[in-house]
């Protein structure tokens, strides 16, 4: 078989497991919406959390963003993977004994506020609809690439399936759905990574593959090679940084306490039975993420040595089959600057002399996408590929899109505007938020405003200057009273948003680390957003009064896993 | 439950946290960014030991921490009489 029919046969098997799946796990009551009915047992809600955050730049951009940065690639690998300790140890179990449905049902109940929960589901309804217009986008790009149909069609049929499991099955059809998702994706990452591993190296695990020597007999290591092979072009070394420490710093915890702080994450730990079920659930979560986040490093430094070595030098008429193949799509390209009918490969360093002139442009999601075709594996390993990244794409989708229905018909309508209403009525609000939401995150998916890239440093600021400190204050500091949280919240956003507004879109030019504030990019100011936050909320709470008798009771409450007055 | 029966496992659960989180910290802030130079001057097989932690070492670390949680958890429900066993809520 070709690789179009390849991939239409396991697109469509995998999108017909999706649908039997949403129909067997139908949601009866707004609890099996909103939380799958608190019956999730730990694994399974591991591998839908793992599948849950790993989104469509997880599986598709990740590693080639590595590949091109080295070293400095590593901020996503800690910062996606670190923030589930704090996950773990400071928000999952205390979340899942105060036992309610969604973050801002926390806020607003810790804070005994609505003030303070309106301020949350705003926040979580912006993190959320940035987030998932993305996803709806890789969804569209992935089926344009792998079956050639218009990106507008690709998105459609996304919809459709998403809409179909999000809308019948809530929060139970999609936990099982992401379920088989994390089954397909983490195949699909998996074999290209340990064949084209075995290729490199002839180790059969990446992991160590990318320390071991080089398989060619030269008994060279792949890093120091590739370092090698970085200096001859003009690169920096792969294995050595050209960010700032602090830079880095802030970035790392921008990106770590902003991914415990994502609504769409937080909400899978009030999935299990029980306290110890949220803990156990994270380690499964991060242990599931971690294949797929300590292959994706090893995958960066093989492409990128396989890349170098079959490129540069080597005359056009001689290039590999894939080369051509991705040339199509304008993901790579070449223009012979000096007419030798050679393909040269150079970086910004070498690229000062006439005879080194860069010939060659690259995507970076060329790494993922097409390395299968660069290790020579079979049709359906490829087709593997697409299916992968669909089901990273749309499980993401589906996790948000809830979060953007469950903020809207439970906090805003049921707690807020319509107290009135009955479970059954609640219940188809919050179908139809969902049905609503899925078509807005389309319509941003084939119309993506121009500034999607920019924003994904938004949602991650966002949640980390909003969320994370006041959840943290609210269990740990039971001092922590309604004024602190609202002022804390407000000056953290306002000030975070205000630094990424102003180098994003108001001033883009003066965005380069000399303008920077103690030379901290964007991307990494939300962690000092985050400070603002929680020492704003400190003082205020200083001079104002303490929070009511029942919410201190309330904390001491969700401390322990028990209950505080003995009737279990 | 007894208030202060509470306490000391609120403060037992703190204890715990704070030396996970040490170690967390040492290894994601200290090993992979602030001493990654330092530690790049020696070898772990094929890789600088820096870089390593950064792209390797210190995911390994995250989830062993978790489990370790875990488990401490779970042995201090036990000797609290707080293991849901019967659930709760």
């Amino acid at each position: 078989m070709g690789i179009q029919a390849w991939t239409y046969t396991l697109v469509f098997l995998s999108f017909a497991l999706y649908i039997g799946i949403a129909i067997w796990s139908r949601a009866k009551s707004t609890s099996d919406f909103y939380v799958a009915g608190k019956h999730v047992s730990p694994l399974a809600n591991g591998m839908a959390t793992a599948a849950d955050w790993m989104s469509a730049a997880s599986f598709i951009s990740m590693a080639g963003l590595i590949s091109f940065m080295g070293r400095d690639g590593s901020v996503y690998l800690l910062g996606w993977t670190g923030g589930y300790v704090l996950l773990a140890l400071l928000l999952a179990p205390y979340l899942r004994k105060f036992g309610k449905y969604t973050v801002p049902d926390f806020v607003g109940e810790r804070y005994y506020s609505q003030t303070a929960r309106l301020v949350a589901v705003v926040c979580a309804i912006f993190i959320s609809f940035t987030y998932v217009a993305g996803q709806m986008r890789g969804v569209g790009v992935v089926f344009s690439r792998f079956l050639e149909v218009d990106i507008t069609v690709g998105v459609i049929i996304g919809m459709a399936i998403v809409f179909f499991y999000a809308v019948i099955g809530g929060m139970k059809g999609i936990t099982y759905t992401q379920v088989a998702q994390y089954c397909v994706l983490i195949f699909a990452y998996m074999v290209p990574a340990i064949f084209i591993s075995i290729l490199l190296t002839g180790n059969v695990i990446p992991q160590f593959g990318f320390g071991s020597s080089l398989g060619d007999g030269s008994g060279t290591y792949l890093l120091d090679k590739l370092d090698q092979l970085n200096r001859d072009l003009g690169f920096h070394a792969y294995t050595s940084g050209t960010k700032g420490t602090l830079d880095v710093f802030c970035i790392t915890a921008a990106l770590m306490v902003g991914t415990a702080g994502l609504p769409h994450v937080i909400i899978r730990f009030f999935t299990v039975p029980k306290v110890r079920d949220a803990r156990l659930s994270a380690g499964y979560a991060l242990l599931f993420i971690a294949i797929l986040y300590t292959t994706a490093p090893a995958v960066a430094a093989f492409a990128r040595t396989n890349f170098i070595n079959t490129i540069h030098n080597t005359p056009y008429s001689e290039a590999p089959q894939w080369f051509k193949n991705w040339q199509k799509t304008g993901l790579v390209n070449w223009v012979d600057k000096n007419s030798d009918g050679t393909m040269q490969y150079f970086g910004d360093a070498a690229g000062q002399k006439e005879s080194q002139q860069n010939e060659i442009t690259v995507d970076r999601d060329i790494i993922v996408l097409a390395n299968p075709e660069i290790a020579k594996l079979p049709n359906w390993v490829i087709a593997l590929v697409a299916a992968g990244g669909l089901a990273a794409a749309l499980s993401t989708a589906a996790g948000l899109l809830l979060v953007i229905s469950t903020s809207i018909s439970h906090d805003l309508l049921k707690k807020v505007l319509m107290p009135q209403i009955v479970e059954r009525q609640e219940l188809l609000y919050a179908r139809l938020a969902a049905g609503t939401a899925v078509i807005i995150a389309g319509y941003f998916g084939i119309n993506p405003p121009g500034f999607v890239a920019q924003v994904v440093a938004f949602a991650f600021g966002l949640a980390a200057s909003s969320f994370f400190p006041i959840i943290i204050l609210g269990i740990f500091y039971k001092r922590m009273n309604k004024e602190g949280a609202i002022a804390g919240m407000v000056t953290g956003i306002l000030f975070t948003a205000g630094y990424i507004i102003y180098f994003k879109f108001i001033n883009p030019e003066a965005n380069s680390s000399e303008n920077w504030l103690f030379g901290i990019s964007p991307e990494g100011i939300g962690s000092i957003g985050m400070l603002i936050n929680a020492t704003v909320a400190l003082l205020v709470s200083k001079v104002t009064p303490a929070p009511p008798e029942e919410v201190q009771k309330m904390v001491e409450d969700i401390r322990i896993p028990g209950s505080t007055d003995g009737t279990v | 439950m007894d208030i202060s029966k509470s306490q000391k496992y609120w403060r037992k659960n703190l204890k715990y946290v704070s030396i996970l989180l040490t170690i967390w910290f040492t290894v994601s802030y200290g090993f992979s960014i602030l001493l990654v130079n330092q530690l790049d001057q020696f070898r772990f097989a094929g890789f600088k030991l820096g870089f390593w932690f950064a792209q390797q070492g210190s995911i390994y670390v995250f989830v062993v921490l978790i489990f370790v949680y875990v488990f401490l958890m779970k042995r201090l429900d036990r000797e609290f009489g707080m293991d849901e066993t019967q659930g709760n809520r």
